[in-house]
């Protein structure tokens, strides 16, 4: 076969005194790398993706994965990934596919932006010894309650609210399909959101029967696809997802190639052993805002009312299209940042198409605010939410939860390699591969996964402390606790932001 | 929706009375409590509002205005001349002060809205918060101190003694009396950022600072209103106005929305109970007043006072009889009713409700 | 004995007073006509007892070391913040805030106190600050209590009431508090343990207790009639996993 002419990224070596020959870095690989070599390991380092797996599976510490230093003569306009996607394209004719969020370094608009904290004129208040509520309720809410006074002078409600979804704290995890993940990661998704009392999302590729005792904790999702979609699936979780499209990749479908199909994702999915489960780009019954409020009240129906959300990528019209959504009767519209994350999406779509989620939550917060429909949905916002402060920042950009994945994926040991869409995950997450997906054991990893939530609550509670608030609806659209740094004035105003020393 | 203001902040502290057969007690009294707490206020602003001090003209909207500007005045007259039928224009009576070297012009007006301009369905009450509004937000040197019926607030930079002799508080009789002393800590000096904040029948004294002001102004600003003072009192006023008189929601119930309850209370009450305050919280999440606050709020019929969840303002009341004493010291109710029935330090965002009978 | 008036004196004007009888070497003073007056007896030295008529300001005995004093009606917020020892006896209630961070001495309450009392109270072997209150408490009773010792009798309640509000011992790391009546474990913070007095902690609430009825001219052994719970920090270092490092 012709060398690519790419040259490796990574450059995987062994010391071979150290080396004791145990072979255990080539059982972890799930690329291939290393080889015995009858008596020593063999390295094929143009397959090796930087996953760490093998790192830290060596007992002896012999392996050390390097950025190759063999690059292209540096220049400022053509970048070494320029170069080398030209030729690999060039090899194979093909559209470079990629996994997780895009790595290019645009703003992140998070990290100019700094919280608020009490000094004397009111105070900051203990988290950890005095109350402090995180408990968020998303759906539907009335502009005004009524209420009666019964005899014994305790008010009841005069009418029923809208459903709600109860979240013990304003994170939730991001839809992620089984198929796109092994049954044992969504495991893991489902025994810690059970066990932090917030939800985690079926995506697009049905519910295995496995996740049926964490109902009370999950989303289904409906897409383009619609995989696995039946009245017993819609009923299933606490709401129903539409999604329309994401972050990652918005306006284009989904592709679930053959090799991630195994017999189980494909009884979830209801399609064949296999194929190909090709998402479309576009729901086909829904052409127009019209069409979606029919397919919303289609699936209210068929749950007897349970809420219905609406997933959107974050794109420049954003505002004008999650008011439209509002009022097409969604009670959730679940924002998708562009740096958001995915199974497999074009390099050049991930990279190019969308805006960033800050400016989404300001611009959709205020649009239906000023529309006076702010109360009709919750906001959930997601793509690149990396710590709880970036949580915080985007509650008080006027989110109501934010929606975490590959913050979750890297609990169960992700390094961000970014080579998902190749369904050889060495950690046994984005994988079919029975012999990689053994060895994510759903209690062990779950354990890891609720640590992080416990830990995001926590820190949750300090900030809310420090800036006084002992309930995080008040931190909910409290832009005037924010301010930026390194920020222009128009970027300001389009985030209701003042500039930090205003 | 302008994000760029600079909040007000300022401690305090504040006192008030009600006596629920309508007897009405001279403005010395009130003067007598708020004296007490000096030591609270910093002498840069101080306040008093009252309730059943025109009896003659309780069935007119008494409109308190501040000229920072007297050329403002034909402009803001002739809007009020053509809307409103106008039955009496007067300047406040004052005195003169010795520390009190300059003062806006200060007048006050009877009126009623001409029939004519109610025609389109809208009420009263809503037409002339739309008047308080453009005049305070709009005009620019003129500022409407307060416009309820048969109710009125006098309020200015000055310590509460200066203050009070100024408007010659002593020379008013009312059934409801809320005083403030301030502590601002930035800007001093305009007389229309005191207190009380009145709107309607609303006058709010409140001492705090409210930490979820951001995220309040915003969710008021959805339902028109236009926060021009920037201060917590302002807001306050504006939530119970949205909560009580357009909601129709009970004051015990705006006050469990304004100091909401812990969850962990709510979880435990009995279910339909549960299921109201849930829903409650679930809908007014943005109307809660999270931070240090209490709050005493008069209205036509009655007052009101109210700390926050975790208590970090003081609060004590007293009864005697028909009266009903709130304020930020128990000193300062005594000194004015120095032997109570009973007196007591409610717990937290547990309202204390008077009403008149 | 002396004998003040402090009706129209600033706090400053009435603690320059009594600073100076307490100087002259007076024994017995009393203030008549008290009411508001902040800081009264505020680091104040000696062994003085001082009775006041009235309703005392806030921060009453801050840092006092010694001196007792007597408040014939209700005491309001702040008293007894870091108080050092010495003696506040209240006939009626007391506000928020009592005895914050006491490093030791008494405070006796007859009434209810309000939210946040003996709050991070601290206490060596030899220095043990004590509050005893006679009637009910509001929520972060004991909150981060270190040392010393609070004691809540609830005397005019009826069997089976709760005395102490929400958060009760919430960050309780040292001490004991001891609740003659029931204790809702729901109230207490995660932090802290319930359990029986034994004899020496009997001892500790005999000998404060006894304290407390000579101040009010109540028998002890009526006191002592209904038992007791002890509530005590359940570990040393409740919040040692919360951080990563
Ligand atoms: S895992 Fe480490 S020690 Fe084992 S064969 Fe591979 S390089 Fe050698
Ligand atoms: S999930 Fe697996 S393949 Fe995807 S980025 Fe993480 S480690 Fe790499």
């Amino acid at each position: 076969m012709f060398k690519s002419l790419a040259p490796p990224e990574y450059l995987a070596t062994i010391d071979t005194v150290k080396c004791i020959r145990c072979k255990r870095c080539i059982l972890n690989c799930g690329w291939g790398v290393y080889s015995w070599g009858g008596d020593k390991v063999l390295i094929a380092t143009s397959k090796c993706v930087k996953c760490l797996r093998c790192y830290h599976y060596c007992p002896e510490e012999a392996i050390q994965i390097h950025d190759n230093p063999t690059r292209f003569k540096a220049n400022a306009c053509w970048g070494y990934n320029n170069i080398r996607n030209i030729k690999r394209q060039a090899e194979s004719g093909g559209i470079p596919l990629t996994g997780m969020g895009s790595d290019l370094p645009y703003p992140i608009l998070f990290d100019n932006l700094l919280i608020d904290a009490c000094q004397v004129t009111n105070p900051s208040i203990d988290p950890l010894r005095e109350p402090m509520e995180l408990r968020t309720y998303l759906g539907k809410k009335p502009s005004s309650v009524s209420f009666v006074d019964d005899k014994d002078g305790h008010v009841r409600l005069k009418e029923k609210m809208p459903p709600q979804i109860k979240l013990s704290m304003p994170v939730m995890f991001s839809p992620m399909s089984f198929g796109s993940i092994s049954l044992n990661a969504q495991k893991v998704l489902a025994i810690a959101a059970k066990e932090c009392g917030i939800v985690m999302n079926t995506g697009e590729g049905g519910l295995h029967e496995d996740l049926f005792p964490y109902r009370e904790n999950i989303i289904v999702q409906v897409a383009s696809g619609r995989f696995g979609v039946n009245p017993d699936y819609l009923n299933a979780g606490v709401a129903v997802e539409i999604k329309i499209g994401q972050g990652a990749k918005p306006g284009i479908g989904g592709h679930l190639p053959g090799e991630k199909i195994p017999l189980e994702v494909a009884r979830a999915r209801m399609i064949p052993v296999g194929t190909d489960a090709l998402s479309p780009a576009p729901q086909h019954d829904i052409y127009s805002i019209e069409d979606l409020r029919q397919l919303i009240y289609a699936i209210k129906e068929a749950t007897n009312y349970k809420p219905v959300s609406v997933k959107i990528a974050a794109v420049h019209n954003v505002a004008a299209i999650a008011s439209g959504i509002v009022r097409a009767g969604a009670d959730i519209v679940y924002l998708d940042g562009f740096r958001g994350g995915t199974g497999a999406a074009p390099t050049i779509i991930r990279d190019h198409l969308g805006i960033p989620i800050e400016h989404a939550i300001a611009a959709v917060d205020d649009r239906l605010r000023q529309e006076g429909i702010r109360n009709e949905a919750s906001i959930i916002a997601a793509g690149g939410i990396r710590s709880s402060a970036d949580a915080a920042k985007a509650i008080a950009l006027g989110a109501d939860a934010v929606a975490i994945a590959t913050t979750a994926l890297i609990t169960m040991g992700c390094t961000v390699c970014g080579k998902c869409y190749t369904g050889n995950c060495s950690w046994g997450i984005t994988t079919q591969r029975p012999e990689l997906t053994a060895r994510l054991d759903p209690e062990v990893y779950a354990e890891r996964l609720i640590n992080l939530v416990h830990a995001w609550e926590h820190e949750l509670k300090e900030i809310l402390g420090a800036l006084g608030i002992n309930a995080i609806e008040s931190l909910r659209g409290n832009r005037e606790r924010l301010r930026g740094v390194g920020l222009d004035t128009q970027t300001l105003d389009i985030l209701g932001v003042k500039p930090a020393g205003r | 929706m302008n994000h760029n203001y600079q909040k007000d902040i300022s401690g305090c502290g504040l006192t008030g009375l009600i006596n629920k057969k309508r007897r009405r007690v001279s403005g010395s009294e009130i003067v007598k409590s708020l004296c007490l707490m000096n030591d609270r206020g910093n002498g840069l602003g101080a306040g008093y509002a009252a309730y059943g001090i025109y009896p003659d003209m309780a069935d007119f909207y008494a409109f308190h205005v501040m000229y920072d500007d007297p050329g403002m005045r034909h402009e803001v007259e002739d809007h009020l001349r053509g809307n409103y039928h106008v039955e009496k224009t007067e300047e406040i009576p004052t005195a003169p002060v010795k520390a009190i070297h300059i003062s806006p012009l200060l007048m006050r007006y009877f009126v009623r809205p001409l029939k004519e301009r109610l025609a389109g369905g809208i009420g009263s009450d809503d037409y002339v918060v739309n008047t308080v509004m453009r005049i305070n937000s709009e005009s620019g040197g003129a500022f409407v101190f307060s416009s309820g019926k048969n109710m009125g607030t006098f309020k200015g930079v000055g310590n509460p003694a200066d203050i009070a002799r100024f408007f010659r508080i002593e020379e008013y009789e009312g059934y409801i009396w809320t005083a403030h002393t301030r502590f601002p800590t930035n800007t001093p000096g305009w007389w229309g950022g005191a207190h009380p904040f009145a709107l309607l029948d609303w006058s709010i004294v409140h001492n705090g600072e409210i930490s979820s002001y951001g995220i309040n102004k915003r969710y008021l600003e959805m339902y028109g209103y236009k926060l021009t003072l920037l201060t917590d009192t302002e807001a306050a006023a504006y939530m119970l106005d949205l909560l009580i008189r357009r909601h129709g929601i009970t004051v015990k119930t705006a006050c469990q929305a304004l100091a909401a309850p812990f969850w962990k209370r709510i979880d435990a009450m009995p279910e339909a109970e549960k299921e109201a305050l849930t829903a409650l919280r679930q809908t007014y999440g943005s109307a809660l007043l999270n931070g240090p606050f209490s709050i005493l709020f008069g209205h036509a019929k009655g007052l009101v006072g109210i700390n926050d969840r975790i208590k970090l303002r003081p609060l004590v009341a007293a009864t005697h009889g028909a009266f009903t004493y709130m304020a930020s010291e128990e000193s300062a109710i005594r000194e004015i009713c120095p032997k109570p029935d009973k007196v007591w330090s409610p717990r937290a965002g547990e309202p204390v409700i008077a009403e008149l009978e | 004995m002396t004998e003040i008036n402090a009706k129209g004196l600033r706090f400053k004007e009435l603690n320059e007073k009594i600073r100076a009888a307490v100087a002259k070497g007076e024994k017995e003073i009393t203030v008549k006509g008290v009411n508001g007056q902040y800081y009264i007896g505020d680091g104040l030295r000696g062994t003085a007892t001082i009775a006041l008529d009235g309703v005392p300001g806030n921060d009453l005995a801050a840092f006092m070391d010694g001196p007792t004093i007597v408040i014939s009606g209700n005491a309001q917020d702040n008293i007894g913040n870091t108080m050092n020892s010495g003696r506040v006896v209240v006939k009626g209630s007391a506000g928020d805030v009592l005895g914050y961070g006491m490093r030791g001495g008494r405070i006796h309450v007859l009434g209810d106190v309000g939210y946040r009392v003996g709050i991070h109270m601290k206490g060596l072997k030899k220095q043990s600050p004590t509050i005893v209150v006679g009637g009910k408490a509001g929520d972060f009773f004991g909150e981060y209590m270190a040392g010393g010792v609070l004691i809540l009798l609830g005397l005019n309640e009826k069997d089976g009431a709760t005395l102490a509000g929400d958060y009760l011992g919430t960050g309780m790391h040292g001490g004991a508090i001891y609740i003659r009546g029931a204790v809702d474990k729901g109230f207490c913070g995660a932090e802290v343990g319930i359990t029986e007095p034994d004899a020496e902690d009997l001892a500790t609430i005999k000998e404060a207790v006894g304290e407390f009825c000579k101040d009010f001219g109540l028998k002890p052994e009526e006191v002592m009639k209904k038992p007791f719970k002890k509530l005590y920090p359940a570990s040393l270092r409740p919040y040692g996993n919360l951080y990563a490092y």
